[in-house]
């Protein structure tokens, strides 16, 4: 039974880093660049839900629509201003145009009077309240981020699936040039792709807040959704939720099972061992250069 | 103006280009070893830090900005530096011996790394490094028998010859030797076989290849190399800290390191030191900014990581060559004086040469 509840909980911490995985995966399909500044992203997306709520007094599920429509409105803003100019410079120039893009979005946040440097809780409608399944307790925290992952999830399918937008996103993502020769808008199309990644991200930091509590500082558990993406595919949308999910797994489990120390750990353990034993992850394709 | 006529390829590989090059460096080198009898000591102590960092500086540009392997683990060697440091030297054991050990055990962790990566490109690499840096970075908290754990590990000045060295002047140039050592040496090892192999994979793997070079015996290579010069500024490091703890080798700090070569200019030894006096400036730049500014924006505790956000975006949006690209810009305006033209440092827009494809 411990295993049981041990395996929800991990559940619901992975679907956390698969979100955010989701976002690096989002922008590394469109772009082929990686954004470290994903974890700040979320961080961002509590922020404005907190203000949203608890500033101006909005009914939750209004203040939620608005900050996932404000941080979409803001990842199309920092491709369209800060990303844009050095398309086509070498990838390691927007990881560290990102990192720097973290380290600013975190000081300006916390730079906020009496507000950033603090702890805040969510005031979220669902709070403090337990469903019992079976011999299972499961915190209705829990239970709302895997519900919602799994709405979302079905939502980008459904996107990439049918809709116009989707299948010209697929395009660009397999092949930028040939998709911009069939008039495709690839960079239209890459400043959404940025939109949706922050959108993703907002989602992810509204469904941790009630978890862990707002703070400046929570955009660093952007840095085991790496291991997340990774383990997934780097390149795989359903990849990222079930790398999530085998992280968050596992980092549970070996929390109870295992000596201290390894829970912090057992992430980058995983990926190192994933990365050597099949480095295109579990659902990455594999992609061969003819000369 | 001065105009470079070559005629022998032994020119095109000589340390010093021409005599105004001897001048310089004669009186950079001149400057630095008067610097403690001029400068106040508390700037004899930011001068230390920034040899200090520039060599871990210079480790981290040689793979980064000459292999094109980039580490975002890199504090991991400059832990293992510093810890082999303190332990061996708490045993009672000569300076010289222990920073031979420090570095060797660097390479070797390097070495460690190096190999598994080798099947690794790109933002896979990065990840396996930072993967590698958290491990490392836990095993230095819970290994409290060798490290202290959290609670950190005090370190006794370096014995040299039966002395101590206490004082800020003597570790000084204790710093600037091995400073100007280890440049040397990576200098040099630009320019022989092995730094073109180490540039020529960076440029293309496929051709390097193509032409002979092993591919994993210099990448291994620039890991450990890279490895072992992270360990010597680890070793000083400690030595300077008196104090060691695992979060002074944190991600943050390998962040800072990677920072430090961006800024300074990738692909440049200049730009090495160049980072690290500008990581060591910056902290009192933004102290004397700060007065300047409203209450309300200076006395921020965010205000630091704002500024350098800023100055890390600004460079890589409008001098991706760093500090160094500055500079060599200013030079080749007054070499050329009044022939400069606007776009003589201009970037080529290509394609985005794809990182999956490969």
């Amino acid at each position: 039974m411990q295993f049981l509840q041990l395996l929800v909980s991990g559940l619901s911490q992975g679907c956390i880093y698969g979100l955010i995985a989701l976002g690096f995966v989002l922008i590394y399909k469109a772009t082929e660049t990686v954004s470290f500044a994903q974890g700040e992203l979320m961080m961002l997306g509590a922020f404005c839900g907190l203000v949203l709520m608890k500033l101006l007094g909005m009914p939750f599920w209004i203040a939620v629509v608005a900050s996932i429509a404000a941080m979409a409105l803001f990842g199309v803003l920092l491709e369209r201003v800060v990303i844009r100019p050095i398309l086509g410079q070498p990838a390691f120039s927007v990881v560290m145009l990102t990192i720097g893009i973290g380290y600013v979005l975190r000081g300006l946040v916390t730079m906020i009077p009496g507000f950033g440097t603090d702890t805040h809780a969510l005031p979220v409608p669902y709070k403090d309240e337990a469903v019992q399944l079976g011999p299972l307790v499961l915190a209705a925290e829990q239970l709302a981020v895997i519900a919602a992952t799994a709405v979302l999830c079905v939502l980008l399918y459904a996107m990439f699936r049918y809709t116009r937008l989707g299948v010209a996103m697929q395009a660009s993502s397999q092949n930028q040039l040939a998709a911009y020769y069939m008039g495709i808008p690839v960079q239209r199309l890459n400043g959404l792709a940025w939109g949706l990644a922050a959108a993703v991200a907002a989602v992810a930091g509204l469904l941790l807040a009630p978890i862990t509590f707002v703070h400046a500082n929570m955009g660093f558990i952007g840095l085991k959704a790496f291991p997340a993406a990774v383990v997934g595919g780097f390149g795989s949308l359903p990849g990222a939720i079930v790398g999530g999910l085998v992280i968050g797994v596992i980092e549970s489990l070996s929390g109870f099972y295992l000596p201290e120390g390894f829970k912090d750990t057992a992430a980058y353990i995983v990926v190192l061992l994933m990365l050597m034993v099949k480095p295109n992850g579990l659902f990455g394709e594999r992609l061969v250069k003819k000369v | 103006m001065r105009f470079l006529f070559k005629t022998s390829y032994e020119q095109d590989i000589r340390l010093a280009k021409h005599g105004g090059h001897v001048l310089w460096y004669a009186l950079l080198c001149l400057a630095l070893l008067a610097a403690p009898w001029v400068a106040p000591e508390y700037w004899v102590a930011q001068l230390t830090f920034v040899l200090i960092y520039g060599i871990a500086g210079l480790g981290l540009m040689l793979l980064a900005g000459f292999t094109g392997q980039f580490s975002l683990g890199h504090a991991a060697f400059l832990g293992v530096g510093a810890y082999t440091q303190a332990v061996l030297t708490g045993m009672g054991w000569p300076f010289a011996l222990v920073l031979a050990c420090s570095a060797g055990l660097s390479a070797a962790v390097g070495v460690v790394v190096g190999l598994p990566a080798l099947r690794l490109k790109g933002i896979y690499l990065g990840i396996a490094t930072l993967a590698f840096g958290f491990i490392v970075e836990e095993v230095f908290a819970r290994w409290e028998s060798v490290t202290g754990g959290n609670s950190g590990k005090a370190v006794l000045p370096p014995q040299i010859a039966g002395h101590a060295l206490e004082s800020t002047e003597a570790f000084y140039f204790l710093c600037l030797g091995l400073a100007v050592v280890c440049t040397l040496g990576i200098v040099n090892l630009l320019r022989a076989p092995t730094g073109r192999a180490f540039v020529a994979i960076r440029d293309s793997e496929i051709s390097a290849q193509s032409m002979g070079i092993h591919l994993a015996y210099y990448k291994t290579l620039s890991f450990a190399l890279s490895a072992a010069l992270a360990g010597i500024a680890g070793a000083l490091y400690a030595h300077k800290m008196q104090f060691i703890s695992p979060d002074q080798f944190s991600i943050l700090q390998s962040i800072d390191l990677l920072l430090m070569i961006v800024i300074g200019g990738l692909g440049s030894v200049h730009g090495a030191f160049l980072g690290a006096a500008f990581l060591i400036l910056m902290p009192q730049l933004i102290a004397l900014g700060k007065d300047a500014l409203p209450e309300a924006i200076g006395q921020a505790p965010g205000l630091q990581a704002v500024v350098y956000g800023l100055v890390l975006i600004g460079f890589v949006l409008f001098e991706p060559m760093g500090l160094y690209g500055r500079w060599l810009k200013i030079r080749t305006w007054l070499q050329l004086f009044p022939f400069y033209r606007k776009g003589l440092f201009k970037r080529q827009k290509t394609f985005q040469k794809s990182d999956r494809l490969k």
